[in-house]
């Protein structure tokens, strides 16, 4: 009986590690992964990765100071190259403070409005992804690892519904696309698993370097559903469910992308 | 409009060197119209210009065929220490430049 028992025990702690993934380690690939040669090579090259442009101007801005208290990020936080390394992995996450769910941007915004007294950077602006591409840039190479424990919880399940819910016309969620048919084609595109670990990318589309939820919003309208505005919480919730998905993949910033 | 130049800082005379360049530029090609279909203004970095202690070693002619944020890669000879300076305009008269300073030994 007892050994019975602990077999039922075995088996309920096997499915619950089972469901500690949606895709499971072993199959889990960058969207990197699913380019071609040549812009697989473009995102390596340190230094022909355009979004490094971006990175280099972030760098700049680091040590500028603005606002009312003429402080620069780096009056608080020094070198970027140690005191950032790792921070990008761990977000989104939850301001201690104020509770809310931060994404890198929301961050820089917060740190800009409580520390420095300056106007916070509006959504998609070119000094908004250059400091966030600095960030992430520092975090190279390490394994995304956001908490999705207590506060962050709730906003997790949130993101985890909005991830399988349908929308638009189409009447898709984001798992159809890229739970169910990874790896298949759209077109002459192959579906990647959508992972968030490269951003900000320099999207070939975009002609540009872009945010994460600049790329949401382009799902969206390609599933033909509403864009939200820049900044809703349900992207926020979203963003954690995919880093939380992509547990493990190294930060890539800035990526390159189709 | 931030640019990226790299170039080996020491070189032997004679020897070819490489040279890359990076410029951040949305290469606006003309044939595009804005959300209201009023077409948008071409504007490219249409001229780079390269000078190797003051004598041009390298000119390009752009035009809207290139993507934003054109990467051009060429090579020269190294002959004697000096600066290579970089020069660019786009059609609205931005101009751009940097430069770099290189070191040749015999």
């Amino acid at each position: 009986m007892r050994r019975l028992a602990l077999a039922a025990a075995l088996i309920v702690a096997g499915t619950a590690f089972a469901q500690e993934r949606a895709i499971p380690l072993e199959k889990l690939r960058s969207g990197y992964t699913f380019l071609g040669d040549d812009l697989r090579s473009l995102q390596d090259d340190d230094f022909a990765n355009p979004g490094l442009l971006w990175v280099s101007r972030g760098e700049k801005l680091w040590s500028e100071p603005a606002g009312r208290t003429k402080q620069s990020c780096a009056s608080c936080h020094q070198d970027a190259r140690s005191t950032m390394r790792g921070v990008a992995a761990r977000y989104p996450k939850i301001d201690a403070e104020s509770g809310r769910l931060l994404d890198l941007e929301g961050r820089i915004n917060l740190c800009r409005a409580r520390r420095m007294g300056a106007e916070p950077f509006k959504y998609e602006s070119e000094a908004l992804l250059a400091l966030t591409a600095y960030v992430a840039r520092q975090s190279k190479g390490m394994p995304t690892d956001v908490s999705i424990r207590g506060a962050a919880r709730p906003r997790f399940d949130a993101g985890e519904k909005a991830y399988h819910l349908r929308r638009g016309q189409m009447n898709l969620s984001c798992a159809h696309c890229h739970e169910a048919n990874w790896g298949k084609r759209l077109l002459s595109e192959t579906i990647s698993q959508g992972h968030p670990n490269g951003y900000p990318v320099y999207r070939m589309e975009w002609q540009t370097l872009g945010s994460l939820e600049r790329r949401l919003r382009a799902c969206l309208s390609g599933i033909r559903a509403e864009m939200l505005p820049y900044g809703s919480p349900e992207y926020l919730d979203l963003e954690l469910y995919l880093a939380w998905r992509a547990q493990g993949l190294p930060i890539e910033t800035p990526g390159v992308r189709r | 409009m931030p640019a990226r130049i790299q170039i080996a800082p020491k070189a032997k005379a004679g020897e070819i060197i490489e040279i890359r360049v990076l410029i951040q530029h949305p290469m606006e090609t003309g044939y595009r119209q804005d959300d209201v279909g009023h077409p948008i203004k071409r504007n490219v970095i249409n001229l780079l210009s390269c000078r190797y202690n003051g004598v041009e070693v390298f000119r390009a002619e752009l035009s809207s065929g290139i993507a934003a944020n054109p990467y051009l890669q060429f090579y020269t000879v190294a002959e004697t220490s000096g600066e290579i300076e970089f020069t660019w305009i786009d059609d609205e008269g931005n101009q751009g430049s940097e430069r770099q300073s290189i070191e040749v030994s015999a």
